[in-house]
């Protein structure tokens, strides 16, 4: 009786360096062949004129035969000493990319085949690239065919270090290198008397050595919602935990929609009693205290550990359309239990699988690794892939069919979570007894918010105090916020991480719709690179809000580089710096556009001294 | 084999079965009155609170064996399932090239397209598994078919991360094999576990027992003398026996169990 838990392998390399071959004799070695089915193999081979070829096993179906390479994934069971196993076989054909992925995504480790004479060749490299991309990090690699490299100790080294040395390259170490001859079964299940120079662990034994992964209960909750039942008086949530644990009494955040609620009971039917808690694996079923809104696609959480919201996140992808995908393609997501429309708002870059390399261009292809930005109308519950797996990776949908797959990253990406927390439900308006018009009147002008958004060193600061004083001499009441002024006081709590970056602008909104409804035009001069801050800000001025894009390319920037940022930045001494580490998202339809690298300032200031004049006379309104 | 790992293969299957319901419709179950279609209908009752949310549908060729018929009629009004029995046209309509018992097999592939045709059914359940049948080891989880039934084994759907393909065009479906990563131990060691009901052919008689359930006339019992759960799990841990040994039209000829499934057979 086999005890450990089940290991999943995946087999990958390159075509014909023998992946077949190996499970067909790995099979037959096990003793997990059926009976007959060797001697059908030998009858199969003997009636086509060849040796014994133990990939004929696999090849179930008469088209594969005929072509003599595998179609798609299957799955084979056999058992060593101390385990049982299941091999997801996958094909290396190149076309065949998608069957691979199929079966890899759900296995712990992976034996990488490499022929001793070809080495590391194109599939090979990208197969591991996607193993890395796909998170599976427990990699055996064999080095096939050893008998006809005449058994060369020398060879084995060269071609094992390629391809150590390639997998270092991608964060993958191998537990083993290990020469066999899949077709003779040299160093599968025992030490083989022709490579005696090899002191290393046999196949089987290096597999005994693998890791089962396993559903991770020691993580934060997540709780993806698939459905909610009504059959009876109850109303059912179900779903899986896929990391954490669930209690009852637990109080659940769900998100994106912010609600929140505590657990009343666990569901089971059958006998015994009703659970009190479940682990990550399980699927559950729960009921709530209060009847909260809560739909498919909700993450339930625990507060404290909360996944986070964004619009906008990175993806590290395989594409595996005909059609390309370029920016601004629409794609339905798939993340979790929840879906959505996104967009490509960039393509920041396509990986090169041989060398590792960005490649010059902005286009996906078929079977391209790439690292793309993906924009959604709404806020989505998003973590990054190696913090949660289950809820940091997605599929991309185009029309019927699944197009990509890819793992989130969220460097530079900031939680939108405080911005949707619901206010105190304590809080009451008092109306002032001065109306706007009033202030107005008195002024001579309507208060605003003139919002200057662009990338450091653009000139949003020398302008803002270039119109801050031109029109404070035509008596305007106005005054100008700018970044590191207020990050002096008000702000002073608050570092340069994502989070606090959007908390800084969001503050730096608040207080400039205040100004505003105060009378005053108020200038702010902030790089502010996110569009949802923005749109935030323009939300807290509600109708009083001017989004100026102060444009200059960012070889300008570089170049003026007024506080020395920009070479901090190059160097390394300044994480996340827009422009250069971290996206700045240029507005979509500012209100005016200044661009004061193809203008000089004089005549960038009287373009928003004009605008501000225009949209802030009391006859405009 | 822990019972920790049966867990696991259980709470996969019930998972499957809750993303079936939720995301394709109109949905049905294929039970085929056999051990795998048995545990697959008690993880429904698991998944669904005591509940069989879809009609389950009994390809019926008239040529089951009476035990079969029996077990069906006791076990509909005990769990409250919603029968419905689609009548499979006679062996005569078939394709006359395929080998007699792959013929007479051929009427359930007709019969469920009949009724997928009548019914619009979107998607389908059944209790197929990958270790029964090479063929069936290549299958996905959520398995598109066209409007003709067939199988397109050449181009499959990627699936991964347990996102599966819910939506095809109008007059297509799904095919949806919830017990797809469980073995015949597996199941076996479930039924014993959970104390599931079970056509009595499965256990041994004067020496023989139907390990696989078929129609009378092409499904053949094998020789063994478990005549209890307990002596088939030890049987099945020994045996090198394949599962389907009894069925007489895996072994008419090297594909023929192939062309029935790429026309569209379970």
């Amino acid at each position: 009786m086999v005890d450990a838990a089940q290991l999943r392998l995946v087999v990958v390399g390159h075509v014909d360096h023998g992946k077949s071959t190996l499970i067909g004799r790995l099979l037959h070695d096990t003793g997990s062949l059926p009976d007959g089915k060797a001697e059908e193999v030998r009858a199969i081979s003997a009636r086509r004129g060849m040796p014994v070829e133990w990939s004929f096993v696999l090849d179930a179906l008469q088209a594969e035969r005929d072509q003599a390479i595998t179609i798609d994934t299957t799955r084979l069971w056999f058992r060593t000493a101390r385990r049982s196993c299941v091999i997801i076989d996958a094909p290396g054909h190149r076309e065949f990319l998608r069957n691979m992925i199929s079966g890899a995504a759900e296995a712990d480790a992976a034996i990488l085949v490499v022929d001793a004479q070809e080495g590391m060749r194109e599939q090979t490299r990208r197969h591991a690239y996607l193993l890395h991309l796909l998170g599976i990090t427990q990699v055996v690699v064999v080095v096939n065919k050893m008998d006809a490299c005449g058994f060369s100790e020398a060879r084995f080294r060269e071609v094992g270090s390629a391809a150590t040395g390639y997998l270092a390259r991608i964060g993958l170490h191998p537990v083993a290198v290990i020469p066999i001859v899949a077709r003779d079964g040299d160093n599968l299940g025992q030490a083989s008397g022709r490579m005696p120079w090899y002191g290393g662990p046999s196949l089987l034994e290096s597999l005994d050595g693998l890791l089962v992964a396993a559903p991770d209960s020691t993580r934060p909750l997540r709780l993806p919602i698939q459905d909610v039942y009504k059959f009876d008086e109850r109303r059912i949530l179900v779903g899986r935990v896929e990391a954490g644990r669930l209690r009852v009494g637990d109080s659940l955040l769900f998100s994106p929609s912010n609600r929140s609620a505590r657990v009343a009971t666990i569901e089971s039917w059958g006998p015994g009693n009703a659970p009190l808690e479940a682990g990550a694996g399980d699927s559950v079923g729960f009921t709530l205290d209060e009847p909260v809104f809560v739909e498919r696609g909700d993450v339930a959480s625990h507060h404290d550990q909360a996944p986070k919201l964004s619009p906008l996140f990175r993806c590290h992808l395989f594409w595996l359309s005909d059609r390309p995908l370029v920016p601004g393609r629409s794609l339905r997501l798939k993340l979790a239990t929840d879906e959505a429309r996104v967009s490509v708002e960039t393509v920041e870059r396509v990986v090169d699988t041989e060398t590792l390399e960005p490649v010059d261009r902005t286009e996906v292809r078929r079977n391209d690794m790439a690292t793309v930005v993906l924009r959604c109308r709404e806020l989505l519950s998003l973590d990054p892939h190696a913090e949660s797996p289950a809820t940091g990776r997605c599929a991309l949908i185009d029309g019927f069919d699944t197009v990509a797959g890819g793992v989130i990253d969220l460097v530079g990406f900031p939680d939108q979570r405080p911005t949707v927390q619901r206010r105190s439900s304590d809080l009451y308006m008092v109306e002032h007894l001065l109306s706007a018009e009033a202030r107005a009147a008195r002024n001579g002008h309507a208060g605003a918010v003139i919002w200057l958004t662009g990338l450091s060193g653009a000139g949003k600061s020398t302008l803002a105090m270039q119109v801050e004083r031109e029109l404070f001499a035509r008596g305007y009441a106005i005054y100008v916020l700018d970044g590191d002024n207020v990050r002096r006081g008000l702000n002073a709590d608050l570092g340069f991480a994502p989070e606090d970056r959007a908390e800084n602008i969001r503050r730096v909104g608040e207080v400039a719709a205040l100004f505003a409804d105060a009378g005053v035009v108020v200038i702010t001069a902030f790089i502010s690179p996110y569009r949802a801050d923005r749109e935030r800000a323009r939300a807290a001025a509600a109708g009083c809000f001017h989004e100026v894009y102060v444009r200059a390319d960012l070889a300008t920037c570089e170049r003026r580089d007024p506080k020395g940022l920009y070479q901090r930045a190059r160097s390394g001494a300044v994480a996340e710096f827009t422009g250069i580490s971290a996206p700045y998202e240029e507005p979509e339809d500012p209100e005016l556009l200044v661009d004061t690298a193809e203008n000089s300032l004089e005549a960038c200031v009287a373009a928003v001294v004009r605008y501000v004049v225009e949209r802030t006379a009391i006859s405009a309104g | 084999m822990t019972s920790d790992h049966l867990r696991q293969l259980e709470q996969r299957t019930i998972y499957i079965l809750r993303e079936a319901y939720s995301r394709v419709k109109p949905l049905g179950m294929l039970w085929s009155i056999g051990k795998d279609s048995n545990a697959l209908l008690w993880m429904a009752r698991k998944a669904f609170f005591g509940n069989v949310p879809f009609p389950v549908i009994q390809l019926d060729t008239d040529m089951e064996l009476p035990e079969v018929y029996a077990f069906r009629d006791r076990i509909v009004p005990e769990w409250n399932l919603r029968l419905q029995v689609e009548h499979c046209p006679p062996e005569a309509e078939m394709d006359q090239t395929l080998p007699p018992a792959t013929r007479a097999a051929a009427r359930k592939t007709e019969g469920l397209k009949n009724l997928i045709r009548r019914q619009g059914y979107r998607g389908i359940l059944l209790g197929i598994r990958r270790d029964e049948q090479s063929t069936r080891a290549k299958e996905r989880v959520f398995s598109p078919r066209g409007i003709d039934g067939a199988w397109d084994f050449r181009d499959q759907p990627p699936e991964f991360w347990d996102q599966y393909k819910t939506d095809v065009p109008d007059g297509a479906h799904l095919r949806i094999h919830p017990l797809l990563h469980w073995t015949e131990l597996d199941i076996w060691l479930y039924t014993r576990q959970e104390g599931i009901p079970i056509v009595p052919l499965y256990l041994a008689r004067d020496g023989k027992r139907y390990r696989s359930l078929g129609e009378k006339n092409i499904t053949f019992p094998i020789d063994s003398n478990a005549s209890s759960i307990d002596e088939i799990i030890a049987e099945l841990e020994t045996t090198r026996m394949p599962e389907r040994a009894g069925r007489a039209m895996d072994h008419e000829a090297e594909d023929s169990f192939e062309r029935l499934r790429t026309t569209g057979y379970m």
